[in-house]
């Protein structure tokens, strides 16, 4: 009895879920250029509207680069730290840590507001390296969860280990800690990458006007143009994002990598 | 030859003291056990050797050469960690060639030297095992072969038999002291059994709150404790508190001993082990003798303990079965406690809990 | 390796880069933004610096104080809600046998990756009178025609909910995959059925992390800027949406930033208090 309420539950649960998946997913095969749904007609002219006009393939082309080249940069910006923290004993770097714990944690709009004031101080207004800046220092609490959590996982005994066998700092770091530690970094870049391609208004603020990324074109087409493709390419993100943590999964323990560790481990 | 020598030693903690002083001289090829309670210090001496703590105060050098200040990868000490600590992303193989590898000695003579020690410690063949595959007993010779892959100076091992279960651990026992009289190796073992230590060591050294109380041979430490602490922590002994009453006599609960090496005057603490204690026929008199009363018996297979009670000391004797006196709980015992087979301890100081 | 604390420049090294990242691009803009919001108004620009109170007197009218009210009842309301509902669904999650909690886990981090604009265009038309699920009740027999339940309280509700919900998963994930099922499996044989376990065992002895999520998810709701106004009328504006709405269409960026300053210290005073009620009780 309890068994067959836990599975009626889960699937509500799945349905309210993927509710919204499945009405995207209906819009973008709309045959016209209406957002209807149930959709009238089928046809997938969407998806390929999102790579053959020249204004969507520009945008989708902006946010994978602003995307990966942001989360690259938080994960510059958190490796080092997480392993400062956890190589020395130094309360101070604590301080660092709450710093780079904080920009997520704000409501998105304030920290627009703070890079837009800075980038206009600055004269940078604008400029498109800005928004990948801006993007790396807010989504930085991503890769350096995901780090401290990973560091936290490296038994200290491997570390002495290889140390009484004449390893130094640097080969530790490289023979030991890296090879335990890469799940973690793959896993905050995914993160960061992933945030960083659907996040609208940080974008918005600091190059709306020059540079136009995906979010920023779907809030627009949801304002002036309605058309289906903003519906496929949500469809193909939900994909790509499927994708890319079913590969995680597939080949890494995305379990413990989001941090399900036995007591034994 | 290289000797190791321990000067003054010490390890604070904020007010916590863990090793207060320690000064030890060790020659090279010994096998030494360092023993005690859990807490006493034991386990921080060995990783200061190690050079994986930093001492508070004190000097360590090895060959007349100082190296308290040289970082432990500097060290060429090879060492097994309780949790044997072998890398999970590695196969046996490449545990052990591990040490080589960072020194970027040539991939095939990395395998040849893998081999060579896998041999070295039975477990021929396992190099391309992963070591998620291994057992507790296969590990345990990966991480020691992994330990001496490049003929470190010094061998050290913390706790390294107390995963595995009673069996295996005996034989493990006389294997590692196989191995080290084989190889000649400075060793240095940490563990709280005393069977452990008394089995494999050349030299115990006895830990408790943070101090020495004795380094020497197994058979000494048992025969001649330094202290009450070491007495009653190796085996079992007898206890007696006595006082000097002329030269060469002490009295203690129910007479009067005659023995040597008494101090001229004040308490002492005299110490006998149960198979040393002699029964005679009761009341039957003689020097060294005491009387009094059997409170109890307990058959233990090879020899009978028995408990009497002598003036409110208990003392136990241990006796061959076809020894035993036709006496039962409540009757009068005898007791002799020979000169040649107590010894005298300074009064007071620690008695393990 | 010893851990000790850090000596010479060299080990000093590796936190450089962070640090300076950190000071130049996240603790110099907040500050001008904090500087922004006591400048004066430059209309049909920008500002000029200044020290100004003017925009934070504008807070001291009843209009403000009930956007403010209304944002932070909102945000307390998702936040509960949305553990709630996710804390005994995570529970259960964690109990899974590999296999499903991988694909459950696959599932939720995909829906990361909807945007607020796509959640609340896709919650405005399940909720729409033409599109809704309104049409599945009336051909149910539940309801008589269709109707719409959207622009409302209830769908901005749902659609917060619906955003905070993955977030919520992932943060209560591994505290809850790490519970010792040992605890439970104990009350069960002392005579507790499983809904009382959960309730008497599991909740109490994970009770900090659950402050500390309700404290994310309540901040994470504060944020929300466009939801409000897919899915609500004027009235259920949050102070967000307000900001935006001064800094983008208005203008105004020294108000929107006083606006912003205010709302910061409201979360963080708020927080200091959920932490400061969680420590005396503990202590206690």
């Amino acid at each position: 009895m309890a068994r067959k309420l836990n599975a009626v539950v889960a699937g509500l649960i799945a349905l309210v879920l993927s509710a919204p998946i499945l009405v995207v997913a209906g819009v973008s095969v709309n045959a016209k250029r209406s957002l209807d749904f149930p959709p009238n007609g089928f046809s997938l002219a969407w998806y390929a509207e999102v790579f053959t006009d020249a204004g969507w393939r520009g945008a989708l082309v902006a946010s994978l680069v602003v995307a990966a080249a942001s989360a690259a940069l938080a994960v510059a910006i958190a490796f080092p730290l997480a392993w400062f923290i956890w190589r020395w004993r130094a309360p101070w770097a604590r301080a660092f840590e709450m710093l780079g714990m904080t920009p997520f944690i704000l409501p998105p709009v304030i920290t627009a507001l703070g890079f837009l004031s800075f980038w206009t101080t600055f004269d940078q207004y604008g400029a498109p390296w800005t928004v990948v800046v801006s993007h790396a220092v807010f989504f930085v609490t991503l890769p350096l969860v995901t780090l401290s959590m990973g560091f936290a996982a490296v038994d200290r005994s491997y570390v002495e280990a290889a140390s009484t066998m004449g390893a130094d700092d640097r080969t530790v770091l490289r023979t030991v800690v890296m090879p335990l530690v890469r799940p973690y970094v793959i896993s905050g870049f995914a993160f960061a990458f992933v945030l960083s391609l659907n996040e609208y208004i940080v974008a918005y603020m600091v190059v709306g006007f020059t540079l136009e990324t995906l979010p920023i074109k779907i809030f627009n087409a949801l304002r002036y143009g309605y058309t289906p493709t903003m519906a496929a390419v949500t469809v193909l993100f939900v994909l790509l994002t499927g994708l890319v943590f079913g590969l995680i999964a597939r080949f890494g323990d995305l379990p413990r990598l989001l941090g399900a560790w036995a007591r034994h481990d | 030859m290289s000797a190791l020598v321990l000067d003054g030693l010490t390890k604070r903690y904020g007010s916590f003291v863990a090793v207060h002083g320690a000064s030890l001289r060790i020659p090279h090829g010994r096998f030494v056990c360092l023993l005690g309670p859990s807490g006493c210090g034991k386990t921080t001496l060995l990783r200061m050797i190690a050079g994986l703590e930093e001492p508070s105060g004190g000097r360590l050098s090895i060959d007349d050469r100082d190296i308290t200040d040289t970082p432990a990868h500097k060290r060429e000490f090879g060492m097994v960690f309780q949790s044997l600590a072998l890398f999970p992303h590695l196969t046996a193989g490449e545990n052990i060639a591990y040490p080589l590898r960072i020194r970027g000695v040539p991939a095939d003579e990395q395998r040849r030297r893998a081999a060579e020690l896998l041999e070295l410690v039975r477990l021929p063949g396992a190099a391309d095992r992963p070591v998620s595959k291994l057992s507790g007993g296969q590990r345990q010779r990966v991480a020691i072969a992994r330990a001496l892959a490049l003929e470190p100076k010094l061998f050290l091992l913390d706790e390294p038999l107390s995963a595995l279960d009673a069996k295996l651990r005996e034989a493990m026992q006389i294997e590692l002291k196989q191995l080290q009289r084989r190889l000649g190796i400075t060793t240095i073992v940490v563990t709280h059994d005393q069977r452990e230590a008394m089995t494999m060591a050349d030299l115990v050294v006895v830990m408790s709150q943070g101090r020495i109380h004795q380094a020497a041979p197994p058979m000494e430490v048992y025969r001649r404790p330094a202290d009450a602490f070491v007495a009653d922590f190796i085996g079992l002994t007898n206890l007696l508190d006595g006082a000097v009453a002329a030269p060469g006599m002490a009295t203690v609960p129910g007479g009067t001993l005659t023995l040597p090496d008494l101090p001229p005057q004040g308490r002492v603490l005299l110490s006998i082990r149960p198979e040393d204690v002699l029964l005679r026929p009761p009341g039957e008199a003689g020097s060294n003798r005491l009387h009094g009363t059997l409170s109890f018996v307990r058959d233990l297979g090879a020899s009978v303990e028995f408990r009497i009670d002598v003036a409110g000391a208990e003392i136990i004797a241990l006796a061959r079965p076809q020894d035993r006196p036709a006496v039962e709980p409540g009757g009068a015992v005898t007791v002799e406690l020979p000169a040649s087979a107590c010894v005298v301890l300074p009064p007071g100081g620690e008695r393990p809990s | 390796m010893i851990r000790r604390a850090p000596r010479s420049l060299a080990e000093h090294a590796p936190i450089l880069f962070p640090a300076l990242m950190l000071v130049v691009f996240f603790v110099i803009p907040f500050s001008l933004m904090i500087a922004v919001s006591v400048a004066r108004r430059v209309p049909g620009g920008f500002y000029e610096p200044d020290l100004v109170f003017a925009n934070y007197e504008r807070f001291l009218t009843a209009f403000f104080g009930g956007v403010l009210a209304f944002s932070l009842e909102l945000a307390g309301l998702v936040a509960v809600l949305a553990v709630g509902i996710g804390f005994p669904f995570t529970y259960r999650l964690a109990r899974l046998p590999r296999a499903a909690q991988v694909r459950w886990l696959v599932f939720l981090l995909s829906i990361l990756s909807l945007s607020e604009v796509i959640i609340g265009f896709a919650w405005s038309t399940l909720l729409s009178r033409t599109a809704g699920i309104t049409n599945l009740f009336v051909a149910l027999g539940l309801m008589a025609e269709p109707q719409s339940l959207t622009p409302s309280f209830g769908a901005l509700l749902a659609g917060m909910v619906y955003q905070a919900f993955p977030y919520t998963v992932l943060v209560l994930y591994p505290a809850l995959a790490r519970f010792d099922p040992s605890l439970v499996e104990a009350a069960r044989t002392l005579g507790s059925s499983p809904l009382r376990a959960f309730f008497t065992v599991v909740v109490p002895a994970l009770r900090s992390t659950i402050a500390a999520t309700l404290i994310m998810a309540f901040v994470f709701a504060l944020g929300s800027y466009l939801l409000p106004q897919l899915l609500g009328r004027p009235q259920h504006w949050t102070l967000s949406v307000l900001i935006t709405d001064q800094a983008i269409y208005q203008s105004n960026m020294p108000f929107a930033a006083a606006m912003a300053v205010f709302l910061v210290l409201v979360s963080l005073a708020l927080v200091a208090l959920a932490l400061l009620a969680g420590r005396r009780r503990e202590e206690a």
